[in-house]
C-alpha cells in the first residue's frame, strides 16, 4: 500500500509493525509517536476521515499471535479523496494507559476517545473534555475490561438511593401495589 | 326490596326505572366504567419494545379505539408503560416520570426486559423494573405483539373495574 510506504519511510521509528487482515493494511504505531503519524496521515496522506476508534482489552489473549501490551487503541481511517481505509493500532501497557488525544485533528474522536475512557480506563492526553460518556460519572470501574465482574458485588450508591425511595413510598400507593424487594 | 321490584336490571348492576330515563348503579361501577374507557398511558419507550408499543397505537392495531390515547406528559398520564430496558442509570428517571404522575397511577412492565432484566444479567442492567416501581400487570416477550401490549391494557382495565374505595370524599 502506497501510504503505507511513505509513513514507514517519513517515520522509519514509530512503525513497531504491519499486517494484512482480510485485505485490509493495518500497521502497528508507537504512542510517543501516535500525533505525528496522525497529522501526517491527515495532512498529507489525505485520510481526512476517522470513521472509527475503539479499545480493545487483551487479557489472557489466546489468539494468534503474541499480544506486546494488554490495551490496543485502533483507529479506522478513510480517505474520501483516494477511497482507501487504513486501519491503525497503538498498544497501550496496562500500567500508566495513555495515548495522545487525536481531537484536534479529527474533532469526531472527542466522543470515541470519551467512550474508550469510559470503557477501558484508557486516558487520552490532551482531550478537552475528558469525562465519562455511558456510564454515570461516579461509576466504579471500567466495564469492557476483561476482569470487570459482570455483576460487580457493590451495587451503584444512586440506584441503592432509588430503590429505597422507592421501598419508602410505598406506604403511600392505593391498595397493596409494593415493589419487590431483594 | 323496592327498588328491585320497580326497576328492571338491563346490565349487570344497571337498574332502569320503567318510565323515566334514570339509571341506578353503584357509583363505584360508574367511575370505575369512566376511567378504563379512557387511560391514558405515558409515552416512555426505552428501547426496541417502544417500537412495537408505536405499532399498537398507530391505525392497524388502534389504541384509539379504547380509549387509549399516549399523553407526552406524565402530568396528563394514568399508565406508565415501561417499554424497554431500564439501565441503572436510566431507573432515576423513570421514577421520577413515575412520580410526577397524578393518582390513581398504574405501570405495565412491557417486555422481558422490564419484567425482569431479559438476557441483559449485566452490571448495568436493572433486573427488573419491580425492583423501584410497583407493576401491576407484567407483558413478557421480546418484545410482546401488540395483541399482547392490547392484552395486557384489557388485564389493567379489568384490575380497574374491581377497584373499590380509593376516591370519594365521603369513605
Amino acid at each position: 500500500m502506497e501510504a503505507l510506504d511513505k509513513l514507514k519511510e517519513r517515520f522509519p521509528q514509530a512503525v513497531l509493525g504491519e499486517e494484512t487482515s482480510c485485505g485490509q493494511a493495518m500497521v502497528y504505531v508507537d504512542r510517543n509517536y501516535l500525533l505525528e503519524v496522525m497529522k501526517f496521515l491527515h495532512d498529507e496522506l489525505g485520510f481526512d476521515h476517522l470513521a472509527d476508534l475503539g479499545g480493545v482489552d487483551y487479557l489472557g489473549w489466546k489468539g494468534k499471535g503474541k499480544k506486546p501490551e494488554r490495551f490496543e487503541v485502533v483507529y479506522n481511517l478513510y480517505s474520501i479523496g483516494k477511497r482507501e481505509f487504513l486501519r491503525v493500532k497503538v498498544p497501550v501497557p496496562e500500567k500508566d494507559p495513555w495515548v495522545p488525544s487525536v481531537t484536534k485533528i479529527w474533532q469526531v474522536a472527542n466522543w470515541f476517545e470519551r467512550e474508550c475512557y469510559d470503557m477501558f480506563g484508557i486516558r487520552f492526553k490532551g482531550h478537552p473534555d475528558l469525562r465519562r460518556i455511558l456510564m454515570p460519572e461516579d461509576w466504579k470501574g471500567y466495564p469492557l475490561r476483561k476482569d470487570y465482574a459482570l455483576q460487580p458485588e457493590e451495587e451503584w450508591p444512586e440506584y441503592d438511593k432509588v430503590r429505597a425511595k422507592a421501598r419508602e413510598l410505598c406506604r403511600y400507593e392505593w391498595g397493596d401495589r409494593k415493589v419487590r424487594e431483594g | 326490596m323496592g327498588v328491585e321490584k320497580e326497576t328492571v336490571e338491563v346490565a349487570p348492576d344497571i337498574r332502569h326505572i320503567p318510565g323515566t330515563p334514570a339509571f341506578i348503579t353503584p357509583v363505584d361501577k360508574l367511575i370505575n366504567w369512566a376511567r378504563t374507557g379512557s387511560l391514558w398511558p405515558m409515552t416512555f419507550g426505552l428501547a426496541c419494545c417502544a417500537i412495537e408499543m408505536m405499532a399498537t397505537g398507530a391505525s392497524h392495531h388502534d389504541l384509539d379505539r379504547f380509549g387509549i390515547i399516549f399523553r407526552a406528559s406524565p402530568r396528563q398520564a394514568d399508565v406508565l408503560i415501561v417499554a424497554g430496558t431500564v439501565t441503572k442509570k436510566m431507573a432515576p428517571i423513570v421514577r421520577r416520570v413515575y412520580d410526577q404522575m397524578p393518582e390513581p397511577r398504574y405501570v405495565i412492565a412491557m417486555g422481558s426486559c422490564a419484567c425482569s432484566g431479559g438476557v441483559f444479567r449485566t452490571y448495568s442492567t436493572v433486573q427488573g423494573c419491580d425492583e423501584f416501581l410497583p407493576v401491576d400487570v407484567y407483558i413478557p416477550g421480546c418484545p410482546p405483539r401488540p395483541e399482547a401490549l392490547i392484552y395486557g391494557l384489557m388485564k389493567l382495565q379489568e384490575k380497574i373495574r374491581r377497584e373499590a374505595g380509593h376516591w370519594g370524599f365521603w369513605r
